[in-house]
C-alpha cells in the first residue's frame, strides 16, 4: 500500500516558538492514525500543514503524493477536514450548509444521507448558531464527507462532547475505516486513540515521543503488571524485604510489581500468612493513559481531559 | 472563476444576509424611514411661485417690460430676466436645472404698435407638469389681457410652447438619490468591515479555503449580492419617494452603472478597513471613521451645492459625492454628460480600491 501521508523532519516555528520540532511519521492508506498530545503539543499545527492551509518552516511533507502548500487546491478537493473549533456560517441550517459545500465542490448534495450518517437529521433545519457544541461537530463531520474524501483530517472531533455524542462520532470514524478511507485523528482522549486507531503517535512539545500500535506502545513504555493491595502501609517494608519485588505505596494502597507468572500468588499467600490486615486487592496493568502521563511528564491528571468513561464495544 | 461555485456561495451569502435583521434594516428599512422623516419635515419647502427665466430680445422696450411686469404680478411665476443667451435658453435652463423660460422676440413692441402678429416662446418641462401648467396659464392670461387691451380683442400676441429638460426640484427630489447613495455606501461598508475582521477570528475563511471556492469567486459573489441589494434599495426608494411624496424621480438607465460601480467601491473600502485592523473592534472604529463623514458630506441628506464653500471642497474628495452627483445627474437632471463624468471618477476610484483590497485582504492568517 502506498503511504497517504509522509512527513520527514517537519519543523514549524512561530517566532521563537518551535511548535513542531522535527517530526517524522507515515500514514498508510486505509489506516486510522491518531495524534495524541497535550495542549500546545503541535497537533493542530501539523494537521494544518498537511491540509495545505499553513506553510511549514522546513522538512518534507507529501499528502496523497502532493506538496500540500504548493498543490493545496488540488489536494483540498480530495481530503475531508474538520478543523479544531469548527465554525460555520451562523445563519445557515445544516442542510443548507451541506448544499453549499456540495455546490462548492461541484458534487451532488447528499444532505439527507450525510445528516443521517452523523445522526443530525433532526437538526436539518436548525440554524448553525442554534446547534449545540456536539451538533456542530457532527455537522463538521458531515461537511468533511461531502466530497467523498479518501483521506480525512479530524482535529479533535470529540472534544467537549458528551459520551453519547462522542460514541456517535466514533461510529462514523469506524465506518470511514471500514470503507477503506484513511483517517488522521488528533485527540486528547487516550481512550479514543486506543479504541479507534491502528497506530498512534504521542507528540509533546513538538516532538514525537512514542509511536506504534496502542498495544506496542503499552508494552514498550508501560510498567509491568502490578498487584494493588489496600492495607496497612507498614506492610510495604517487610513485603519488599521478603519477596525482593519492587514495592510502592500510593494513595494508601501498596503496589507490587509482578515480574513472573507466579508472583501474584506468592505475594498474596505471604500477606495472608503475615497477619497484617488488608481490605482488598486487585491487579493493574498500565493503560495508554498511564504511559501517556509518564511520557509526557505530567503528574497532574487534571492537566488532561480524560475521557469520562470507557467504551465497552 | 467558476459560475456554479459563485452561484452556490451567492445563495448561501444572501440567505445569511437576509436572515440577519440588522443588515436588512440598514439597507432597506432605515433609508425608507429617513425618506419618511425628512420628506415629512421638508415636504412644504418647495417653491410655490415658479421661477421663469426670461430672455428679452426686445431691448427692454416699454411694451416688453410691461408684459413681464404683468406676468410677475400674477404671483404664479417669478420673472427673472437673464442676459441674452444667443437663442440658447433651453440649454441654459437645462444646465441650471430650471423648469421654465420665456423668450420675448425682437420687435415685440413694434408688432403691438403696428398690430402685426408676434409670437413669444415658452419653455416648460412636461415631466414637471404642474409647474408647466402654472407657467402656461400665467403667460396665456397675460397675453389675453394684452390682446384685449392693446389690440382691441384681435390676437396679436400669441405664444408657442417648447419643452426643456429641466424642472423645479423639491427637497424630496434630492433626498431620493442621496439616500440611494447612502444605501450603496452603508450596506457593503457595515458588513464587509465586519466580515473581513470577524470571519478571520471565527476561522470561516479557513473553512472556505478548504473548499475549491477561490478568493476572487468569493468576492465576486459578495459584490453581486451588494449590487443586487443596491438595485432593490434604489427601486424601493424611488417607489416610496414617488408614491408618498410625489418626488420627481423615476427609474432611468443612468442609475444602473452607479448601482454596480458604487457597491464595488465600498465593498473594497470595507475589505481594506477590515483587513488592516487587528481586531474586529478596531475594524469597526476605522469603518465608522470612514463612513460617517462620507455619509454627511457627500450630499446624502442635503445637496452639496447648499454647503458652505469649504465643505463643498471636502465633498469633492469623497467618492460617495460622485456616486450621488451621478445619480442626481441621471435620475433628476437627465444629464448624461454629467453622469458620465461622475461615473468615470467612480469607476477609476473603484478599480484602484478594488486592486488595493485584493492585495491587502487575505484568507490566510500569518
Ligand atoms: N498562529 C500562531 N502563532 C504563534 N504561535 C502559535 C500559533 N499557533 C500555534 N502556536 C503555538 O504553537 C504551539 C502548538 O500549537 P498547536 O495549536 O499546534 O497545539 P495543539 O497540539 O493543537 O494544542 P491543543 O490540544 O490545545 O489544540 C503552541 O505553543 C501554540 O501556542
Ligand atoms: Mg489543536
Amino acid at each position: 500500500m502506498t503511504a497517504a501521508v509522509e512527513v520527514e523532519k517537519l519543523v514549524k516555528t512561530y517566532g521563537s516558538v518551535r511548535a513542531v520540532d522535527g517530526i517524522d511519521f507515515t500514514i498508510e492508506t486505509g489506516e486510522v492514525f491518531a495524534f495524541l498530545g497535550p495542549n500546545g503539543a503541535g497537533k493542530t499545527t501539523t494537521v494544518e500543514i498537511l491540509e495545505g492551509i499553513r506553510p511549514s518552516t522546513s522538512g518534507q511533507v507529501r499528502v496523497m503524493g502532493r506538496d500540500p502548500w504548493k498543490e493545496g487546491r488540488e489536494l483540498q478537493r480530495k481530503i475531508g477536514v474538520i478543523p479544531q473549533d469548527f465554525h460555520f456560517f451562523p445563519k445557515l441550517n445544516s442542510r443548507e450548509a451541506i448544499d453549499l459545500y456540495a455546490g462548492l465542490f461541484g458534487v451532488p448534495s447528499r444532505a439527507k444521507e450525510l445528516l443521517d450518517r452523523v445522526e443530525l437529521s433532526d437538526k436539518a433545519d436548525a440554524l448553525f448558531e442554534n446547534l449545540s457544541g456536539g451538533q456542530k461537530q457532527k455537522l463538521g463531520l458531515a461537511l468533511a464527507l461531502v466530497n467523498d474524501p479518501q483521506l480525512c483530517f479530524l482535529d479533535e472531533p470529540t472534544t467537549g462532547l458528551d459520551p453519547r455524542a462522542r460514541r456517535a462520532i466514533w461510529a462514523v470514524i469506524r465506518g470511514l475505516k471500514a470503507e477503506g478511507r484513511t483517517v488522521f485523528l488528533t485527540t486528547h482522549y487516550l481512550e479514543e486513540a486506543q479504541l479507534l486507531a491502528d497506530r498512534i503517535a504521542i507528540i509533546n512539545l513538538g516532538h514525537i515521543i512514542a509511536a506504534g500500535a496502542p498495544s506496542e506502545i503499552i508494552n514498550r513504555y508501560g510498567r509491568p503488571e502490578r498487584l494493588r493491595i489496600v492495607a496497612d502501609p507498614a506492610l510495604a517494608e517487610p513485603l519488599r524485604r521478603q519477596l525482593g519485588l519492587p514495592v510502592d505505596v500510593q494513595n494508601g494502597a501498596i503496589s507490587v510489581e509482578l515480574h513472573a507468572k507466579g508472583d501474584a500468588l506468592k505475594v498474596l499467600s505471604w500477606v495472608e500468612s503475615s497477619g497484617y490486615s488488608y481490605s482488598s486487592f486487585s491487579t493493574a496493568q498500565d493503560t495508554l493513559e498511564d504511559v501517556f502521563i509518564r511520557l509526557v511528564g505530567v503528574s497532574d491528571h487534571s492537566a488532561l481531559d480524560l475521557a469520562p468513561e470507557g467504551d465497552s464495544a | 472563476m467558476n459560475g456554479s461555485r459563485i452561484r452556490s456561495y451567492f445563495v448561501a451569502f444572501a440567505k445569511g444576509y437576509i436572515r440577519n435583521p440588522v443588515g436588512l434594516f440598514f439597507t432597506l428599512i432605515f433609508p425608507i424611514i429617513l425618506i419618511l422623516i425628512f420628506g415629512a419635515v421638508f415636504a412644504n419647502s418647495g417653491s410655490v411661485t415658479v421661477p421663469l427665466y426670461v430672455e428679452n430680445l426686445d431691448h427692454n422696450s416699454p411694451a416688453s417690460v410691461a408684459f413681464l411686469a404683468a406676468l410677475n404680478s400674477t404671483g404664479a411665476v417669478r420673472v427673472d430676466v437673464i442676459s441674452p443667451t444667443a437663442g440658447n435658453l433651453s440649454t441654459y435652463l437645462a444646465k441650471n436645472s430650471e423648469t421654465a423660460g420665456l423668450v420675448i422676440p425682437d420687435g415685440f413692441q413694434a408688432a403691438l404698435v403696428n398690430r402685426t402678429h408676434v409670437n413669444v416662446v415658452v419653455f416648460t418641462n412636461p415631466s414637471a407638469a404642474s409647474e408647466a401648467g402654472i407657467v402656461i396659464g400665467a403667460v396665456t392670461g397675460v397675453e389675453n389681457a394684452f390682446n384685449l387691451e392693446e389690440a382691441k380683442g384681435s390676437v396679436i400676441v400669441s405664444s408657442s410652447y417648447l419643452n426643456v429638460g429641466s424642472r423645479i426640484y423639491t427637497y424630496i427630489d434630492y433626498l431620493i438619490p442621496g439616500l440611494i447613495g447612502f444605501s450603496i455606501l452603508t450596506s457593503p461598508m457595515f458588513s464587509m468591515v465586519n466580515i473581513s475582521s470577524t470571519w478571520k477570528r471565527d476561522k470561516l475563511f479557513r473553512q472556505l479555503s478548504l473548499t475549491p471556492l477561490t478568493r476572487a469567486e468569493w468576492l465576486t459573489a459578495a459584490m453581486l449580492w451588494y449590487v443586487l441589494l443596491a438595485i432593490v434599495a434604489a427601486l424601493v426608494m424611488i417607489f416610496v419617494g414617488r408614491s408618498v411624496f410625489g418626488a420627481h424621480v423615476s427609474v432611468v438607465a443612468w442609475m444602473f452603472p452607479f448601482l454596480v460601480a458604487g457597491p464595488v467601491l465600498f465593498v473594497s473600502v470595507g475589505l481594506i478597513a477590515g483587513s488592516v485592523s487587528k481586531t474586529p473592534e478596531t475594524a469597526a472604529v476605522i469603518g465608522n471613521v470612514i463612513l460617517f463623514p462620507m455619509m454627511f458630506l457627500s450630499g446624502t441628506f442635503f445637496p452639496v451645492s447648499s454647503f458652505p464653500a469649504y465643505l463643498q471642497t471636502v465633498a469633492h474628495i469623497l467618492p460617495l459625492y460622485y456616486v450621488i452627483e451621478g445619480l442626481n445627474n441621471g435620475i433628476l437632471f437627465a444629464n448624461g454628460a454629467g453622469a458620465l463624468q461622475d461615473l468615470i471618477v467612480v469607476v477609476v476610484v473603484a478599480t484602484v480600491l478594488f486592486l488595493v483590497a485584493i492585495s491587502v485582504f487575505s484568507w490566510r492568517e500569518n
